[in-house]
């Protein structure tokens, strides 16, 4: 008797404490539902800059088709468009940044974890992520009034005299020393990603096992030796990819070009003259732009840029997702 | 060096190598501090030059006479408050999606690599999208186009850190929490959240010092406003697009007002990138 | 402390050693016998590493780390401030915890270090590689595939190949630090007999916190508790007749 009053009795408290849940239980699938739909929000978002994009510069591609590619004439008044100054000036200046942001920032990165005292660590490093977090805008700035003017008086005309005389190259490096231009724009590009490889490469550096270098040191290696022989190439992976994400920055970099780069619509030629890049086309003639052709080629301008910066930045992370594949093993 | 022992010539050799390859690094390092001082010390010098009261109470001025900065900064601050309300909600959903429902599901991997790309995307291209998506439909430039823009490009950044804050929370205390039979939205919203509280905070300072400084993608949807307005529904004033076109121009009114400009944004991107900074060693202490 | 008139290759005389302001070495005297193999034993954290790392000044990468004393290679004191770091570890090797394989070719790695130190033609370096790996009994597992990566290997072959990479840069000593504690008894047992080989053309100090194996491979054995040498001998004599009793509980097993 006693135990079927207690059986009811639990019963009726379970009972309870499902009805309880069941109050519960819409709020906990909308929740879900809510974050799920968030995430594929982000999909959704991708897939409207895609199709806007296209669907923006199909009347300029149609009109013009391949030759779009490889016209490099820009005329409003005539409504002929071609990329291909702007596709040059962006793959110029960003490759010549690299050239000059990955040296340094492999060379900071190896100073702070092997050279560097250890007081002196965390303030350069924060430093570095200081460089790291000013607007693209202000470096724009700072090189339209002191950086170009500096190389205009100083730099330029050194180059102009030395490499400028050097056959083969000489071409590169012609006169006259407008101050902005490609050279200039890609030298304001490197200092913007160079904090940016720096704080990759040390974090990747500071994965090498320690009993790994102290193996090298073991043998009798040199600082250098141990970097050159086992640090570099252990990281490698990290390193590359890390390159190819800075590279992705300085391809869509719009504000630190714009000002110093000269918005001369012309492929090739000195390296110290004007040029433009894709963004710098945009930002410039944007809001100016009468005529759907002259818009929709701008709009084109915009999917080329998106396309490279896709394709370098999938690479990066495919690469860096490797590294990660490769560390959990 | 000399202890008896027959070393091959090759150690001088190795040894001034060594010598050369450090002190390029550390050379390398002066030159990444010497423009950062640079930088930093023109955009203080011409800043605090410019900076004055005015800067804060008058609006933008034509070309040739002097004014402010009023109606930029409250452009910014309103356009920049829109794209964070709009934009953390739905980087801290999507960041809990893929933390806590979706760590193997195909949908969350996908996500995961399209956010990456989002992040490093170039922001002119942000801006253009929403011109084709909200200006050119309604025919006219406008401040809520602006905050758009920059809410898209606050997704991203609010949904990696809330990942990987999100990440952080112990197993053991989600498990605790269920054993107790809380429900899963429950143990996420009650209890994993006031864990990861502070490094989400984190993430949405982070956010909102990187729109700060953004100008491309304000270009072509908020455009410009040489009045002052706060009407969202209309084109309005930003520091950074003000900056691109004071700075360019002949004008030295102009110009100083570019560079007192330059100067706040750069506080205000340095002064919420410490807050973050302290937030997250307070939080590991 | 005086045993049979063997000569000494290193002498440790009156060493200290600091972590920071914490004194970890206290006082340390001891030989390493020419061409003998000399085991130190001790609870953890009795100091035996941290003395193998002073004797090729492997400290000397950590600010926070110092030593006091003497530590004399063939007569010279290697702790004086002068002493050039790259050429002492040229003679004096070490193999660690863990298989540390460089990430290069098993060639390479070998041929890392001798590139270091001479320039030779690939015909005698083909020969130098060879005769390491056989003297690490590597040579036939390894012979055809000199160029597979050092990382596809087991992880004993992988210790066996460090231990090739420090022999062939010719040291005159070297510093096993537990080199079989990440091995499996088949792969211990071979590092043993190397050992034992290895003992013909080297001078070697391993350190062990396993007894038995330091009675296996070891002539003499010194062991350290707490920072302390506490007793030196012949091996034979440790493990049978030890003088203190301290060292007597630790080899029965009453601590550590």
């Amino acid at each position: 008797m006693a135990d079927v009053a207690l059986q009811s009795g639990k019963a009726a408290k379970e009972l309870d404490r499902a009805a309880a849940l069941k109050k519960f239980q819409l709020p906990d699938v909308a929740f879900a539902a809510l974050t799920k739909g968030s995430a594929i929000m982000v999909l959704v978002i991708l897939g409207g800059v895609i199709l806007s994009l296209v669907g923006g510069s199909w009347p300029a591609l149609s009109t013009f088709g391949f030759g779009f590619f490889t016209s490099s004439s820009w005329n409003p008044v005539t409504d002929k468009f071609g990329a291909a100054a702007a596709i040059y000036g962006t793959i110029i200046t960003s490759l010549i940044a690299l050239l000059i942001a990955v040296p340094l920032g492999i060379g900071i990165a190896v100073f702070l974890t092997e050279r560097c005292p250890a007081s002196l660590r965390r303030p350069i490093g924060i430093a570095v992520e200081l460089l790291a977090g000013i607007p693209s805008i202000i470096y724009g700035i700072w090189g339209l009034f002191f950086f170009a003017p500096f190389l205009q008086q100083n730099v330029q005309p050194f180059l102009i005299a030395t490499l400028g005389n050097v056959p083969g190259i000489g071409f590169l490096f012609a006169g006259p020393p407008y101050g902005i231009g490609i050279l200039t724009a890609a030298f304001v590009l490197a200092v913007m990603i160079l904090p940016f490889i720096t704080s990759i490469c040390r974090d990747v550096f500071e994965t090498v096992p320690p009993m790994l270098k102290e193996s090298a040191y073991g043998l009798g290696c040199t600082t250098w030796e141990v970097v050159k022989n086992v640090v570099i190439p252990y990281t490698r992976v990290g390193v590359i990819g890390g390159i190819m994400l800075a590279l992705g920055r300085a391809l869509g970099e719009t504000m630190a070009v714009t000002f110093v780069i000269g918005n001369a619509n012309r492929v090739g030629g000195s390296l110290l003259a004007p040029g433009t890049t894709i963004s710098a086309t945009i930002a410039n003639e944007f809001t100016e732009a009468t005529g759907d052709l002259y818009v929709s080629s701008l709009i084109a301008l915009g999917l080329i840029l998106f396309f490279i910066t896709f394709v370098v930045l999938s690479c990066a992370r495919l690469l860096l997702m490797r590294l990660d594949q490769k560390a959990g093993i | 060096m000399a202890d008896g022992y027959v070393v091959s010539n090759k150690y001088s050799g190795r040894y001034r190598g060594n010598q050369i390859w450090m002190s390029l690094c550390m050379a390398a390092t002066f030159i990444g501090l010497g423009m950062l001082a640079l930088i930093l010390g023109a955009l203080f010098w011409k800043g605090f030059a410019g900076l004055n009261v005015a800067v804060f109470t008058q609006m933008t001025p034509p070309p040739g006479s002097s004014g402010g900065l009023l109606n930029p900064i409250v452009g910014s601050l309103i356009m920049t408050v829109i794209g964070v309300i709009i934009g953390t909600p739905l980087g801290i959903m999507a960041g809990t999606y893929l933390a806590e429902y979706g760590q193997h599901s195909r949908l969350a991997s996908v996500v995961r690599f399209i956010n990456d790309i989002l992040l490093s995307a170039p922001s002119i291209v942000i801006g253009l999208f929403i011109y084709e998506l909200v200006v050119r439909p309604a025919g006219h430039f406008s401040g809520i186009a602006g905050g758009l823009a920059l809410a898209i490009i606050v997704i991203p950044v609010v949904l990696r850190t809330t990942e990987d804050m999100l990440r952080l929370v112990p197993v053991q205390l989600r498990e605790a929490a269920f054993a107790l039979g809380m429900p899963r939205s429950f143990v996420i919203r009650r209890v994993v959240y006031s864990a990861a509280k502070a490094g989400m905070i984190t993430g949405v300072l982070l956010a909102v010092a990187r729109i700060s400084g953004e100008t491309a993608p304000l270009l072509f949807t908020a455009l410009n406003n040489q009045f002052f307005s706060a009407n969202i529904n209309q084109p309005m004033a930003s520091l950074p697009v003000v900056i691109f076109q004071f700075a360019g121009s002949p004008y030295k009114e102009w110009q100083d007002l570019a560079w007192a400009g330059a100067l706040l944004i750069t506080l205000t991107v340095l002064a919420l990138s410490t807050a973050a900074r302290a937030l997250s060693t307070s939080r590991k202490k | 402390m005086s045993v049979a008139a063997h000569p000494e290759k290193v002498t440790v005389r009156d060493l200290k050693f600091f972590y920071g302001s914490n004194l970890a070495l206290k006082n340390i005297n001891l030989p390493l016998y020419d061409h003998k193999v000399t085991a130190f034993i001790g609870p953890s954290g009795c100091g035996k590493s941290t003395l193998l790392r002073v004797l090729n000044r492997m400290y000397d990468l950590y600010p926070k780390q110092r030593a006091e004393g003497e530590v004399l290679l063939d007569g010279k004191n290697i702790l004086d401030k002068n002493q050039d770091l790259n050429v002492l570890r040229a003679r004096i090797g070490m193999v660690f915890q863990k298989p540390t394989p460089f990430p290069m070719s098993i060639y390479d790695n070998i041929a890392f270090g001798i590139r270091l130190y001479e320039d030779l033609p690939k015909s005698e370096m083909d020969g130098r590689v060879e005769t390491a790996l056989r003297g690490a009994a590597l040579w036939e597992e390894v012979k055809d595939k000199l160029n597979a990566s050092g990382l596809s290997l087991s992880g004993g072959q992988q210790q066996r190949l460090c231990i090739a990479r420090s022999v062939a840069v010719k040291p005159d000593v070297i510093l096993f630090d537990e080199p079989c504690s990440a091995l499996d008894p088949i792969s211990t047992a071979k590092v043993e007999e190397l050992i034992d080989e290895l003992k013909t053309r080297y001078t070697i100090a391993i350190v062990t916190h396993n007894m038995q194996q330091a009675a296996r491979v070891s002539d003499y054995t010194a062991f350290m508790y707490l920072g302390e040498l506490i007793e030196y001998d012949e091996t034979s004599r440790i493990f049978t007749s030890p003088k203190q009793q301290q060292t007597q509980d630790y080899i029965t097993g009453r601590f550590g």
